[in-house]
């Protein structure tokens, strides 16, 4: 039986190979859309993993600030659940650390008479509560105390990168779906039209008391097939877009196994799904 | 065996095509159903074979009922009753014994049954010496004999011929004829559909139903039926 099924699946593809190509084209596009749009939420995830890592909130303190209200407010701050780390960088520090990291305005900084830059308490946060929530929540405490000028966190930033994460997944669901789409009605155009090509087949089929399952088992195979070759042809095109910008404009990390060999596998039962739902109608109207 | 009960076949365009018919076909009968073109002889067959179910009232055929047939039941009912058509429909990129084997190989036979069973039935209905040949390349005397091969394929108890000499001249329709009256010799029931009037009136040992506008006008089985028990149905 499974060999009949194996033998009529390859007459057909063999018979009509521009349509299973165009099936395989069609699924192998929407699923390099989904890959391409997975890869770059990837790396957007990989980026944002390691930002997270570095965000810390800066506390910048008024000038009257006294030693020992310096010590209480450190160790007040230092109790936080949230908080890992705590550093003082007193005002001569700041000027040392601009005069460091922008030359450019080393003249400006070294012809100052008074130094007008602020101490400052760098926070450092725990792994768990480096989202952009938890993090405007520590912000907000700290804010609250009365020597305390100014907090900074970089939240816009963090924000946005998280605002492009969603957009990304958003666009590469709508347009990957858009796709999915019309590669399912391309391959139940397919599925109809290797059904009509096989109309007398089937006919003779039912006439002789060949099951539903066995009429339909070779149409299905033929779905899977040209299903599980658009999903290697979305999986070496994602690869060919990756080897292509990787190094030359941005350096990008290749998707995890998983996720490549199951964009593969969609392929598959993408095809499968849409012979089934094509052969659903088409076989009833044959009887 | 095969049983008609009070059956109405109504068509959403057409209308009534069968209206109250009831007849009761026996194990190994032959029987002619004749009626002018349109009269229901082909829904009768196109009912029996389970391809429609009746409007109204019921279809019995060996031990299957149209009322509580479920959809993957019925290729096992087709399994047990064969049919053949006018127009033969064989498969014309198929060779008659690829033809024969088609039937066996989607109905999950093993391989190395077919061969066999493929050749039996060619020398069953005399076309041994025409294994290799395509439909195009065979009369229609021998497409028909094809078609009737295939039909036997599951050695059926009942077999449905729908005008099956209809195509033919009368030499190779009198073959035809004469290997339908052999298949019934040998223990399976046929039903024959057909118009030849002549035909009928040449074999008065056989059974007439006859139909006029989806109704049966005539039987000549009638009174048999309620002295005889109702075998396998």
């Amino acid at each position: 039986m499974a060999r009949h099924s194996i033998r009529e699946a390859i007459g057909a593809l063999r018979r009509a190979p521009g349509l299973a190509i165009l099936s395989a084209v069609s699924i192998g596009l929407s699923l390099f859309v989904l890959g391409t749009f997975g890869l770059v939420a990837y790396n957007v995830e990989l980026t944002l993993q390691s930002v997270e890592q570095r965000v810390e909130v800066v506390a910048y303190l008024r000038d009257d600030i006294s030693a020992a209200q310096l010590e209480a407010l450190q160790n007040d701050i230092r109790s936080f659940a949230e908080v890992e780390a705590v550093t003082h960088v007193s005002k001569f520090e700041a000027m040392r650390n601009a005069m460091q990291q922008l030359e450019e305005f080393r003249e400006v900084f070294s012809d100052l008479e008074v130094n007008p830059l602020p101490a400052s308490i760098e926070v450092q946060l725990k792994p768990d509560y480096r989202a952009p929530e938890s993090v405007a929540r520590v912000a907000e405490l700290i804010a609250f105390y009365p020597f305390v000028e100014d907090v900074r966190y970089g939240r816009e930033w963090v924000d946005k990168i998280y605002q492009l994460r969603r957009l990304g997944g958003a666009v590469a669901v709508i347009l990957g779906l858009a796709f999915a789409v019309v590669a399912i009605l391309i391959i139940g155009t397919t599925v109809r039209m290797a059904v009509m090509a096989r109309r007398e087949e089937i006919i003779i089929m039912r006439l002789v008391g060949a099951t539903d399952g066995f009429i339909r088992r070779p149409f299905l195979l033929e779905g899977l097939v040209t299903g599980l070759a658009g999903g290697l042809l979305a999986f070496l095109l994602t690869y060919g877009a990756f080897w292509l910008v990787d190094g030359s404009l941005i350096d990008l990390q290749w998707l995890p196994p998983g996720w490549a060999a199951g964009g593969a596998l969609a392929g598959g039962l993408l095809g499968l799904l849409a012979s089934g739902a094509a052969l659903r109608r088409h076989l009833i109207l044959q009887e | 065996m095969i049983k008609l009960i009070g059956v109405y076949k109504e068509y959403p365009r057409s209308g009534l095509a069968l209206k109250n018919v009831s007849f009761h076909l026996r194990k190994g009968e032959f029987a002619f159903l004749t009626g002018p073109s349109g009269a229901g002889k082909s829904t009768i067959l196109r009912l029996i074979h389970m391809a429609e179910r009746p409007t109204e009232g019921e279809v019995r055929v060996s031990g299957f009922s149209s009322a509580h047939l479920r959809r993957r039941e019925v290729p096992r009912l087709r399994r047990r009753v064969g049919m053949v058509f006018q127009s033969f429909r064989l498969l014309r990129d198929r060779t008659a014994a690829e033809n024969l084997a088609f039937a066996l190989e989607v109905t999950g036979a093993r391989q190395n049954e077919i061969k066999a069973k493929v050749q039996r039935l060619l020398a069953q209905v005399g076309l041994a010496a025409k294994a290799g040949a395509f439909p195009d390349e065979l009369s229609g005397g021998e497409q028909q004999r094809v078609a009737m091969a295939r039909a036997l394929i599951h050695d059926p108890v009942v077999l449905l011929a729908d005008e099956p000499m209809g195509n033919l001249d009368e030499r190779a329709a009198r073959g035809i004829f004469e290997l339908t009256r052999d298949i019934n010799s040998s223990g399976t029931a046929v039903l024959m559909a057909t118009h030849d009037l002549d035909l009928v009136r040449h074999f008065p040992q056989y059974r007439v139903i006859e139909l006029a506008e989806g109704a049966v006008v005539y039987d000549s089985g009638i009174g048999e039926d309620a002295s005889e028990a109702d075998g396998a149905s």
